[in-house]
């Protein structure tokens, strides 16, 4: 599902299922909630429900229906019902309500998705969700909070490294994959270490201070 | 995506048994990243994937007297990084850590490099390997600036699109290929075929083969370099490149590899380029000589011209690059 309807949800408010989870908007029912309800009417099963078989081989098969996926992520475990074609991304995103790696091209040229698996950056919407349950996962959401943000996160505030904003995140999280593995950057390195990552805005420069200030926080 | 099912092999007569009669109905995921984008696209719609991370023994990098072995799964960034591959395969090395950008890197895996599909923007939009409506090919009449200046001449347009692959040309490394059959060595050089129809693919892969390894045998006292022309430094599929690989007898060169990327259907090997500076010192002079005839029978498609001249000056600073650098380490 893509982040915005197209149209309006024209979904009996009194048909609309009980959400147990805590909200933040005033209505009790959260944004992300409220796409997931207006999504209902139009999720028909494609496929018939296979959960797994083995060949007489032996080898294990999964799908094309729903079944059991379990994440690692910032620490906690996540389980979902889950199509193998599902990409980590949407998982993160539409499942488990984190929502700091954005779906921007979902083809793994733009780095908004950027997370690390064990400590290594990676594009989430290139890789499936059943395929990821063996690592562990973190997202920007996992670095930092407000009140407790990432030296990274502060860096880019104080260097001004963002205009709308939206790239923000996946540079925050290849910043922190970057400087793990170059505690002491040079601006070449910067350069194409941070070079799986766009930002139409152009604040670069930005970007870069903030890399070489967050380095030198970091050793502090 | 359209749906699929997902299958987890642990061994090689697993995965064989896995893959389909024809190309299509089954895909290997390894890293992914080439495989999802095709599938969110529809351009590949797999009624299965078979997961070969699963399988034991192809994640491996080792040296076996002095030849490098790569797994299949053997990640791009880990090649980079691989102290073997730096000291004794630098070109090897420097090239895939070049290649895409480090998110990629870190989870692209060399079998899948090899097999990444071409980034043909009439195949990435649907209309085919080829590039063919009613019979009329959509390169030659359409916008076909980055297509091939060299082996154009068959209904396949598109150019190979690894800049890994002319680099393990020039080193002569072979796949080694796993099918139901058991296994078979081919040369990189060999691997890759230019199409003639739909049905086919870009290499020598049956549809229930997958490759196993990559096997770089030892080059010591090789000088080597490789060159990409491209738009950006970072995450750019280049204009053409060129990977040359040198032995030299005192300070002359006794052999010469030289392989273009980007120009034609397939890695092209320049057997007209090597035989130019065969005997002779390198100079800017000799270099450009065998630059010039790297490209002689290149022929543009009307919109592609300047790739010749580009694919002309990889060449000629790849040369010269790998002249100037220091020969490579190992015991044969």
């Amino acid at each position: 599902m893509d982040d915005l309807p197209e149209k309006p949800a024209k979904q009996d408010k009194n048909d609309e299922p009980k959400k147990s989870k805590p909200s933040s908007s005033s209505s009790g029912v959260s944004r992300r909630d409220f796409l997931k309800i207006s999504g209902v009417s139009a999720a028909v099963p494609l496929v018939s429900h296979v959960s797994a078989l083995a060949l007489d081989d032996t080898a294990h098969v999964q799908g094309p229906g729903k079944v059991p996926v379990s994440l690692n992520v910032n620490g906690k475990k996540l389980n979902a019902q889950l199509e193998p074609r599902v990409t980590l991304l949407d998982a993160l995103r539409d499942q488990f309500e984190l929502t700091g790696a954005k779906r921007v091209c979902d083809r793994g040229t733009c780095g908004a998705c950027t997370i690390l698996m064990d400590n290594k950056a990676v594009y989430a919407c290139s890789v499936l969700a059943i395929d990821a349950q063996a690592a562990q996962i973190t997202t920007v959401e996992g670095l930092g909070e407000p009140g407790h943000l990432h030296p990274i996160q502060q860096a880019f505030i104080d260097n001004d490294a963002q205009q709308c904003g939206f790239c923000t995140p996946g540079f925050v999280v290849a910043t922190k994959a970057f400087l793990d593995q170059h505690p002491n950057p040079t601006p070449e390195q910067i350069k194409h270490g941070l070079g799986g990552n766009f930002c139409r805005c152009g604040t670069y420069a930005g970007m870069r201070a903030a890399v070489l200030q967050a380095a030198k926080t970091k050793g502090a | 995506m359209r749906p699929f099912d997902y299958a987890s092999p642990t061994t090689a007569d697993q995965v064989t048994a896995l893959l389909g009669k024809s190309w299509g109905e089954v895909e290997i995921l390894a890293g992914g990243s080439d495989l999802l984008s095709l599938m969110k696209d529809e351009i590949t719609t797999p009624r299965r994937l078979v997961n070969i991370k699963t399988v034991e023994g192809l994640h491996t990098i080792s040296t076996d007297r002095g030849a490098l072995h790569l797994g299949a799964l053997a990640t791009l960034d880990r090649i980079s990084e691989a102290s073997t591959a730096q000291h004794n395969f630098p070109m090897l090395a420097a090239a895939a850590g070049d290649a895409a950008s480090p998110q990629i890197r870190n989870v692209a895996t060399i079998g899948g490099n090899l097999c990444q599909r071409p980034r043909c923007w009439y195949f990435r939009a649907g209309h085919g390997l080829l590039a063919q409506k009613d019979g009329k090919s959509l390169v030659l009449q359409g916008d076909n600036r980055y297509h091939a200046i060299l082996g154009n001449d068959g209904p396949a347009l598109f150019v190979s699109p690894s800049t890994v692959a002319p680099v393990l040309i020039a080193y002569n490394a072979k796949v080694r290929i796993v099918g139901p059959r058991g296994a078979r060595e081919v040369p990189v050089e060999k691997f890759f075929v230019i199409p003639k129809t739909e049905q086919e693919r870009e290499h020598d892969l049956k549809p229930d083969e997958f490759i196993s390894h990559v096997i770089v045998p030892p080059a010591p006292g090789v000088r080597a370099a490789h060159y990409e022309v491209r738009q950006k430094e970072a995450f750019d599929w280049p204009y053409a490149t060129a990977a040359v690989a040198l032995t030299m007898n005192a300070s002359t060169v006794q052999n010469a590899r030289i392989v273009m990327g980007h120009v034609a259907p397939i890695p092209w090997v320049s057997v007209e380029a090597a035989q130019a500076l065969q005997g002779k010192a390198v100079t800017k002079a000799t270099a450009d000589l065998a630059a010039q005839a790297a490209v002689a029978k290149a022929k543009s498609l009307g919109h592609n011209a300047h790739k010749i001249h580009l694919a002309r000056v990889a060449v000629k600073r790849a040369i010269l690059a790998a002249a100037g650098s220091q020969a490579a380490g190992g015991a044969a």
